[in-house]
């Protein structure tokens, strides 16, 4: 993959290529939802550009960040729903 | 048209209007409310709903003192919206010389009966470790609590209404007369008693009381349940909130039962706008970044401001105006009127029955400052 950045989504490694985002990254795992809102109810992705903060999920330990304006970088952390709540500290 | 003569009018259904008109109409008096706009949509919703008991002067700390036993008690009976988290205060020495302040402290909480324990850096870093390291310590003052004021507004509103209380509302008095008040509908209320709690607005109704807006600004971030666990305020707080002249900055953040981190505090005077002024904001972020460096890190979702009602001493203006027949002042608390809510309405409820209070009421009367304004 020319340019591809490796990254690990909920512990698992993959590779995208340069200038994927950390929200299409999550998507291209297959996943469709990113976090459960406060009352348990799965959410995912609308607006992609910022605004809705429906995409956010937990990227290099940092909470509540918008994974649609985040491009991926070598090594990038991302974690969703569960798994981040989970997987805090480690 | 003349509507229903009271025992009790207040003005003003903020926290500390809303527990007057409950503590009144507890007493059997019939008891009217008018407010101008949102109940608890003053500096009841802008501000932090501290209830902290407070050392600064033997007056100040009478009255936060009675006030929060009186949180304590009603804790059980508030309903969840209210929020009340008993999380505790911690103040945060930056060096060895405030951490010798924290001693001071102690012995000032500990010898008035009130628990305060003094936490070593080792002590602080575990109760808080989001704080920086290299920290002294602090004092941590655990019958300190957290509430959502606006929403303890409302319920005393309630309940002051399901012991017979009016309330009129949305409506603005314009004027304030000798058997009652003129109403911006042109109507006026008859009372025995008009007691004044309109916060900031109190200077606007009676031109001579000096109640001064003192604006703080406000940050509140998404939800990061845990990131500090008591309500923290550096020592050196009363040193900002003390300085009558300059507009200054402290830190202080707060726990929200929803995992929200609430940060303040700045204090500034003589300011009209509302607006977020972004340079005092930055200094107060500035501020709290030096007690907490993962604070950026934290996604804030909304800025506001807000104005306290401020007196020249410091302490509030509970009790009769001189010169005026039958008008009460419960107003000017400033930065602590959400702990002092409930102690302030028993006093006031003392003084219109004429009994005596459980503490000294003379370091809060209207009297010390003015004297016969309107006679």
């Amino acid at each position: 993959m020319p340019d591809a950045v490796s990254i690990t989504v909920n512990g698992a490694g993959i590779m995208v290529p340069s200038g994927t985002t950390a929200l299409a990254a999550i998507l291209s795992t297959g996943a469709s939802t990113v976090r459960r809102s406060v009352s348990g109810a799965l959410r995912g992705p609308l607006c992609g550009m910022g605004v809705c903060f429906e995409c956010r999920a937990t990227v290099n330990r940092r909470r509540h960040s918008r994974t649609c304006e985040i491009l991926c970088a070598p090594g990038m952390d991302i974690r969703t729903g569960n798994y981040a709540e989970e997987h805090v500290d480690g | 048209m003349k509507l229903p003569v009271y025992d009790v009018l207040i003005i003003g259904a903020g926290i500390v209007g809303a527990a007057c008109a409950t503590a009144c109409a507890a007493e059997g008096l019939s008891v009217g409310v008018v407010e101008a706009e949102i109940i608890g949509g003053g500096a009841t919703a802008a501000g932090m709903g501290h209830l902290v008991v407070m050392d600064d002067s033997e007056a100040q700390f009478a009255l936060t003192r009675y006030s929060q036993t009186l949180w304590q008690r009603l804790s059980a009976e508030l309903p969840p919206d209210v929020e009340y988290e008993g999380c505790g205060t911690i103040w945060v020495a930056a060096d060895a010389e405030e951490m010798r302040a924290v001693t001071e402290k102690r012995y000032f909480y500990e010898s008035r009966g009130v628990p305060a324990e003094i936490l070593d850096a080792r002590a602080l870093h575990e109760a808080e470790p989001n704080l920086r390291a290299g920290l002294p310590g602090g004092l941590l003052v655990p019958q300190d609590a957290v509430i959502y004021a606006p929403c303890a507004a409302r319920f005393f509103i309630e309940q002051a209404q399901s012991r017979g209380a009016q309330l009129h509302h949305p409506r603005v008095v314009t004027e304030i007369a000798p058997d009652g008040v003129r109403l911006d509908d042109g109507t006026s209320i008859v009372a025995q008693s008009i007691v004044v709690a309109a916060g900031t607005w109190s200077a606007k109704l009676l031109p001579g009381i000096e109640v001064r807006k003192r604006e703080g600004h406000l940050v509140i971030t998404d939800r990061y349940p845990g990131f500090v666990r008591h309500q923290l305020v550096e020592l050196g707080y009363l040193r900002s909130a003390h300085s009558l002249t300059s507009e200054s900055v402290a830190f202080n953040i707060q726990p929200r039962k929803t995992g929200q981190m609430l940060l303040g505090s700045s204090r500034q005077f003589d300011k009209d706008s509302t607006a977020v002024d972004h340079a005092i904001l930055g200094r107060m972020i500035a501020r709290a970044e030096e007690f907490i460096p993962d604070l950026g890190c934290l996604s804030a979702i909304r800025t506001w401001t807000g104005f306290r009602a401020a007196t020249p001493d410091k302490l509030p203006l509970i009790g009769p105006m001189p010169g005026y027949e039958n008008l009460f002042l419960a107003t000017g608390h400033e930065g602590l009127g959400i702990t002092t809510s409930l102690g302030t309405a028993r006093l006031l409820v003392d003084q219109l029955l004429q009994r005596t209070s459980e503490i000294p009421t003379a370091p809060y009367l209207p009297g010390r400052v003015y004297e016969n304004v309107h006679a």
